[in-house]
């Protein structure tokens, strides 16, 4: 069982964190590289002068981007190792896993780990202020463990009280607060954090769709390969 | 039929190998996106933005 978790897992996760960092490459780090020249200071927001919105030439820095594209990869493998081995307990208890349904599961993977924390703790732009790293740490994994059980339960909940879990598992994290910052000292324009947010929300939903696919075609034709 | 077979005689090792499979996994993420040791975090900077994660 663990080899077959493994042999699918580690394809899904390492495909889906390649593309994953194409479009971090194409869509994201930009942001994230202009927004580090107001971190450093090199650009000043509401400076004595302002400064344009034009988004400066970044190149492809060789070793900065090899480190992330590797990182992606194994981000990636991880997820499509727990996500893999929660469609095994799952097809142990009567479920189908396909290609087609995998997306689904991958929707929920999206939800659980990118889409129900950042609801709270919109992902960061470097340059924006922060409470300290360990609280948010805390709440990050309650939150993504919180949606995640929802997100079970959501697909295979049969009662009323598996159903009303659910709303109070994904409303909880939020209800409670995530750790916010004493003050808002980032020198990061809001234009450049909300753009970077949306941009890692809509990189993560395609990699996680992706990342679904892949583990329920990889799972489900390992399954036949095996019968 | 398979899934049945499967589910009706699934010995205890197919149980550890699902939640080996899960805590390896949960392994890789928590080191590569919440570690926060010099080099690691100097490494992944960028990816753990990317992903939401909260870095520094």
């Amino acid at each position: 069982m663990l080899g077959r978790i493994l042999s699918s897992g580690l394809i899904a996760g390492a495909v889906a964190g390649l593309f994953a960092a194409v479009l971090h490459l194409l869509f994201i780090q930009p942001v994230l590289l202009h927004a580090e020249l107001y971190e450093s200071g090199e650009l000043v927001h509401f400076g004595a002068a302002s400064v344009p919105a034009v988004r400066p030439e970044f190149g492809l820095d060789p070793v900065r981007d090899g480190l992330s594209v590797i990182f992606s990869m194994l981000t990636y493998a991880g997820y499509a190792l727990i996500l893999v081995a929660l469609m095994a307990l799952a097809e142990g208890r009567d479920a189908v896993i396909s290609a087609r349904n995998g997306m689904l599961w991958g929707v929920a993977g999206f939800i659980a780990v990118l889409l129900a924390p950042a609801f709270s703790l919109a992902p960061e732009v470097p340059g924006v202020a922060a409470a300290e790293i360990l609280p948010r740490q805390v709440w990050w994994f309650a939150t993504a463990l919180a949606a995640g059980a929802a997100m079970w339960l959501l697909a295979f909940g049969r009662s009323w009280l598996a159903w009303g879990a659910v709303i109070v598992l994904l409303l909880a994290p939020h209800v409670v607060g995530a750790p916010e910052p004493d003050s808002f000292s980032g020198p990061a324009p809001t234009e450049l954090g909300a753009l970077f947010t949306a941009r890692v929300l809509g990189v993560g939903l395609c990699a996680w769709v992706l990342l679904g696919l892949l583990s329920g075609l990889l799972w489900s034709s390992d399954d036949e390969a095996a019968s | 039929m398979t899934t049945r077979t499967l589910a009706e005689a699934r010995p205890a090792s197919a149980s550890l190998g699902i939640l080996l499979a899960a805590l390896l996994g949960l392994g890789i993420v928590v080191l590569t996106g919440h570690v926060q040791a010099d080099a690691l975090h100097a490494a992944a900077h960028d990816v753990r933005h990317a992903n939401g994660f909260p870095c520094h």
